[in-house]
C-alpha cells in the first residue's frame, strides 16, 4: 500500500467551482488530485492505495478562510502559527489568509517571508498573507505593493484599522492598480466610532455603553466606492455587517465597479442581544448588529452580494477579555466554528449545501486569485470530509486554538469536519488525537 | 565677432515664448533650424556674436536652478547681450514685494527680454501681460518648459534626422513634470508617437486626452521605442505618498540595461537632468556614450536658447535699425 496514493470512496462529492454534487470518489496521488468524478471507484478501491471509505459523507475542497489573525509574530501567547494550524485543521480549513497586524507588521518582504517559512515548517493549513496597505498600518505612506506582490502578498489591507484618510485610500487604490492588486478595507469611519464598544441602539443605551453606529460602516463604504470609481482600482470590504453597507455594495456591483466583500459568521448567526449582560466574548468590531441588519447579511449571502464568509479569527487571551466591557479587547475566534456556522445557512434553508460551501471554498479563493477551493484534476489535494448533519455542541474546552474567546460556547450546531487533508496528507482526523 | 545670424528674414509669429502650446509645426521647425546653426557657432573657438549687442536680457528666476540659468546666461552672452541674473530668494520678494511689482520694476529699466522661471503654473503668463518686453518661460510650475522640449527635439532630430514617426516613451513622474508636458505637446505636433510610462499615482488625470498611449507596465511600454526619455523623481515623492520606496520604483520603473533591451537596439536614452542615479536611471547606463545622449541635450540647450532669444528680439533689432 503506497502511502502516496489515497483513494476516497463512497463520497458525496461537492465541488462548488464546477457545480459537481454527486456520489463518487477521488484519488489523491503525491499530494495532488489524480482523478475525481461521479461514479469513481463505484466498483471498488484501486490497488496499491490507502483507502478512505467516506460512508456517504460530503467530500469537498478544504475550506479557504480569507481573514485570519495569526498573532504570530508578536503575540504568540494568544495564538501562533502552529496552534492556528491545528485549529484550522479541526475546522476543516486547508488555506488561511492572514492579516498583516502582527508585530512586526507585515509591511515588508522580510516579515512576509518569515510567516511563509514558519507555515512551511509547521505543515498544517496553507498560509497566504495580506500585506499592509500603509507602512506600519499608520495610514500614511504606501508599502511596496509591487515587491510585496512578487513575494506572495495576495492583497493589501491595514487589518483592523480603517484607511481613514481619503487621499491615502485614493493613492492606495491608484498605485495598487499598477499591478492589479486589491485594497481590502476595514469599513468604518473612525471619527464616528470613538470610544464605542457595541452597536448603537437601545441595548447600548440600557447598558450605558458608548455606541458604534451602523452609519459609520456605510459612510466609509460609500466614500471608498466613489474613489474606486475615480481610480478604476479593485476594492474589498471586510466583514460587512449592516443593511446599508451591503446595499451600497450591491449597487456598486450593479454599476460594474470592481468590488467584493465578505462577512463573518457572527454577523449572520448572532445579533446584539448576544451581548447580554456585558458578555465580552460578544464584543467585536464591527459589533453584532440589530436583527434587521443580521437578516440583511443573510439576504446578502443569498443574492450573491456578499462574496465570501471569512471567520476574522481574532484570538485574545483571557486577561484581554476579562475586563469591564468598554475596556475589553474586540474580537472573536472563528477557525473552528466557521464550518458549522456556515452550515446553519443550509440547515435553516437559506442556501443549498453547495451554495453554503461555495462561500467558504471556491468563492473566497476566486476573489483573491488563490489556487485553492476546488476539486479539479491536477489541483492540490486539499480536502475536507464533512458530516453535514452530525449534531454537536460547540465547546470552548475542545478548541485547539490557544484562545477561547467565542460567544458560541454551548451552541448546538450541525456539521463537523471528519477529516482534513492538505497536499494529500491528513492533518486532522475526528476522534483521533492529532 | 560675427554679426547677424543666417535666415535673418525669418520672423517668429509670437511675441513671447510661454509654451509649446499654440506653436505650429512650422514655428517649431523655425526654432530648430536656427538652433542648428548656433550649435555649429558654439563649437567655434570664438563663440560670441554681436547680434544683440546693447540689448538687456534678465534671467528672473523665482525658483532656483543653476543649470538652466547658466544655459540662458551663456545663450544671452554669446549673442552679445548684457545679461543680468536675478534669483529672487535674495531680493525684494523676500521683503514681500509681489510678482508683478518685481516685473514692473525690471520693465521700467527697459529690459528687452525677461527669462522667467517660477514655481507656480501660469505665473509667467501673468507676468507677460504686465511688461513691455519679450518674455521667455524657463519653466512655470508643472505647466511648461518650452526650451527644454525644443532642445530635446533638436537632440533627437540631429541623431535621427527627423521627429515624425518616431516612438518616444516618457517615463516617470509625469504628474509633476513641465518637461513632460512640453515634450508631449511638441512631439505630438511634430508627428511622433508618444507614450507615457509610470504608475497611476505619477500620471496626470486624463493624460490619455493628450494623444499619448498610457502604460503602467514599463516592459510593455518600451517595446519598439526609438527614444526613452526618463524623468527625475524628486526625493519627497519617493517616500510612500506617490511611490512607496526607491527600490520599488527602480525595480519597476527605473531604466536599467535589462529594460532598455526591450526597446529598439538603437534606442536613445534621454534625461532632462539633474539625474537621480539609481532611482530613475541606472548610473552606469547614464554614462554609456553609445546609448545616452544626456550630455548632448545640455549642449543643444544653449543653442536652442540662443535661437529663442534671437527670434524673440528680431522685431527689436529691426526697430533699432
Amino acid at each position: 500500500m503506497s502511502k502516496y496514493r489515497t483513494a476516497y470512496l463512497n463520497a458525496r462529492l461537492i465541488d462548488p467551482a464546477s457545480g459537481l454534487d454527486a456520489p463518487g470518489g477521488l484519488l489523491a496521488e503525491d499530494g495532488a488530485i489524480a482523478d475525481v468524478g461521479a461514479g469513481l471507484f463505484a466498483d471498488g478501491a484501486p490497488e496499491d492505495a490507502e483507502v478512505v471509505d467516506c460512508g456517504g459523507m460530503v467530500l469537498a475542497p478544504g475550506l479557504v478562510d480569507i481573514r485570519v489573525q495569526l498573532r504570530d509574530p508578536g503575540h504568540e501567547h494568544m495564538e501562533d502559527i502552529g496552534s492556528a494550524g491545528h485549529a484550522a485543521a479541526a475546522g476543516g480549513v486547508t488555506t488561511m489568509v492572514c492579516l498583516p497586524n502582527t508585530d512586526p507588521v507585515i509591511d515588508n518582504v522580510a516579515v512576509l517571508e518569515f510567516v511563509a517559512r514558519r507555515a512551511r515548517e509547521v505543515k498544517l493549513a496553507k498560509i497566504h498573507c495580506y500585506a499592509a496597505a500603509t507602512r506600519g498600518m499608520q495610514g500614511n505612506e504606501l508599502t511596496e505593493y509591487g515587491l510585496l506582490g512578487e513575494a506572495g502578498a495576495v492583497a493589501f489591507t491595514d487589518a483592523e484599522t480603517a484607511i481613514s484618510d481619503a487621499k491615502t485610500m485614493q493613492r492606495a487604490l491608484s498605485y495598487a492598480s499598477t499591478f492589479g492588486h486589491i485594497i481590502a478595507q476595514h469599513p468604518e469611519e473612525p471619527a464616528l466610532c470613538d470610544g464605542g464598544s457595541m452597536n448603537s441602539g437601545e441595548i447600548a443605551s440600557r447598558l450605558g455603553l458608548s455606541g458604534l453606529p451602523p452609519v459609520a460602516e456605510v459612510i466609509m463604504i460609500e466614500r471608498d466606492l466613489r474613489l474606486v470609481e475615480a481610480t478604476g482600482g479593485r476594492w474589498h470590504a471586510a466583514h460587512v455587517s449592516t443593511a446599508a453597507g451591503i446595499e451600497a455594495v450591491r449597487q456598486a456591483k450593479a454599476r460594474g465597479l470592481k468590488v467584493t466583500c465578505d462577512t463573518a459568521p457572527h454577523y449572520f448567526a448572532l445579533n446584539e442581544v448576544a451581548v447580554g449582560d456585558y458578555r465580552t466574548f460578544a464584543k467585536v468590531r464591527p459589533p453584532l448588529r440589530g436583527e434587521d441588519d443580521r437578516q440583511a447579511v443573510v439576504a446578502g449571502l443569498r443574492d450573491g452580494t456578499i462574496d465570501a464568509i471569512a471567520s476574522d479569527h481574532s484570538p485574545h487571551d483571557q486577561d484581554s477579555k476579562r475586563q469591564p466591557f468598554a475596556q475589553a479587547a474586540f474580537g472573536i475566534i472563528g477557525l473552528e466554528t466557521l464550518l458549522p456556522l456556515t452550515l446553519e445557512l443550509y440547515h435553516n434553508k437559506h442556501l443549498s449545501l453547495a451554495e453554503a460551501l461555495a462561500l467558504v471554498t471556491s468563492k473566497p479563493a476566486g476573489l483573491l486569485g488563490l489556487t485553492a477551493g476546488s476539486l479539479a484534476k491536477g489541483a492540490q489535494a486539499d480536502l475536507v470530509l464533512i458530516d453535514p448533519d452530525r449534531p454537536w455542541k460547540i465547546d470552548e474546552e475542545a478548541f485547539r486554538s490557544k484562545s477561547k474567546n467565542s460567544p458560541f460556547d454551548g451552541r448546538p450546531v450541525q456539521g463537523h469536519a471528519l477529516r482534513t487533508v492538505v497536499d494529500g496528507r491528513a492533518i486532522f482526523i475526528h476522534g483521533r488525537g492529532d | 565677432m560675427s554679426a547677424a545670424s543666417p535666415d535673418s528674414t525669418l520672423r517668429f509669429p509670437h511675441r513671447h515664448l510661454l509654451g509649446i502650446e499654440g506653436l505650429s509645426a512650422d514655428a517649431i521647425t523655425m526654432l530648430l533650424d536656427i538652433a542648428d546653426t548656433y550649435v555649429e557657432q558654439n563649437r567655434k573657438p570664438n563663440k560670441t556674436l554681436s547680434l544683440l549687442e546693447g540689448r538687456t536680457v534678465i534671467n528672473l528666476f523665482f525658483e532656483s536652478s543653476t543649470r538652466t540659468r547658466t544655459s540662458f546666461e551663456l545663450a544671452g552672452k554669446r549673442l552679445g547681450a548684457d545679461v543680468i541674473n536675478m534669483s529672487v530668494q535674495t531680493s525684494a520678494i523676500k521683503k514681500g514685494e509681489t510678482l508683478i511689482d518685481t516685473a514692473m520694476t525690471l520693465n521700467a529699466m527697459h529690459t528687452d527680454v525677461l527669462v522667467v522661471r517660477h514655481s507656480e503654473s501660469g505665473a509667467v503668463k501673468l507676468l507677460s501681460e504686465k511688461v513691455n518686453c519679450a518674455v521667455m518661460n524657463a519653466g512655470d510650475g508643472s505647466h511648461e518648459h518650452p526650451t527644454q522640449a525644443l532642445l530635446d527635439a533638436l537632440t533627437i532630430r540631429r541623431r535621427r534626422g527627423k521627429l515624425q514617426g518616431l516612438t518616444v516613451a516618457i517615463c516617470g513622474d509625469v504628474l509633476h513634470s513641465r518637461v513632460a508636458r512640453s515634450n508631449i505637446l511638441l512631439l505630438h505636433t511634430m508627428g511622433a508617437r508618444v507614450r507615457v510610462i509610470g504608475p497611476p499615482t505619477l500620471l496626470p488625470s486624463a493624460i490619455d486626452r493628450f494623444g499619448v498611449e498610457v502604460f503602467h507596465d514599463m516592459r510593455e511600454g518600451l517595446k519598439d521605442c526609438d527614444i526613452v526619455m526618463m524623468l527625475r523623481l524628486q526625493t519627497e515623492r519617493m517616500q510612500g505618498r506617490f511611490v512607496p520606496s526607491v527600490r520599488e520604483y527602480f525595480h519597476f520603473f527605473g531604466l536599467d540595461r535589462e529594460k532598455l533591451a526591450i526597446a529598439r537596439d538603437d534606442a536613445l536614452v534621454m534625461h532632462p537632468g539633474p539625474m537621480n542615479r539609481g532611482v530613475e536611471i541606472d548610473s552606469e547606463l547614464a554614462d554609456d556614450i553609445d546609448r545616452s545622449v544626456i550630455r548632448e541635450q545640455v549642449e543643444m540647450g544653449v543653442a536652442v536658447r540662443m535661437a529663442a532669444i534671437d527670434l524673440l528680439t528680431r522685431d527689436l533689432v529691426e526697430d533699432a535699425a
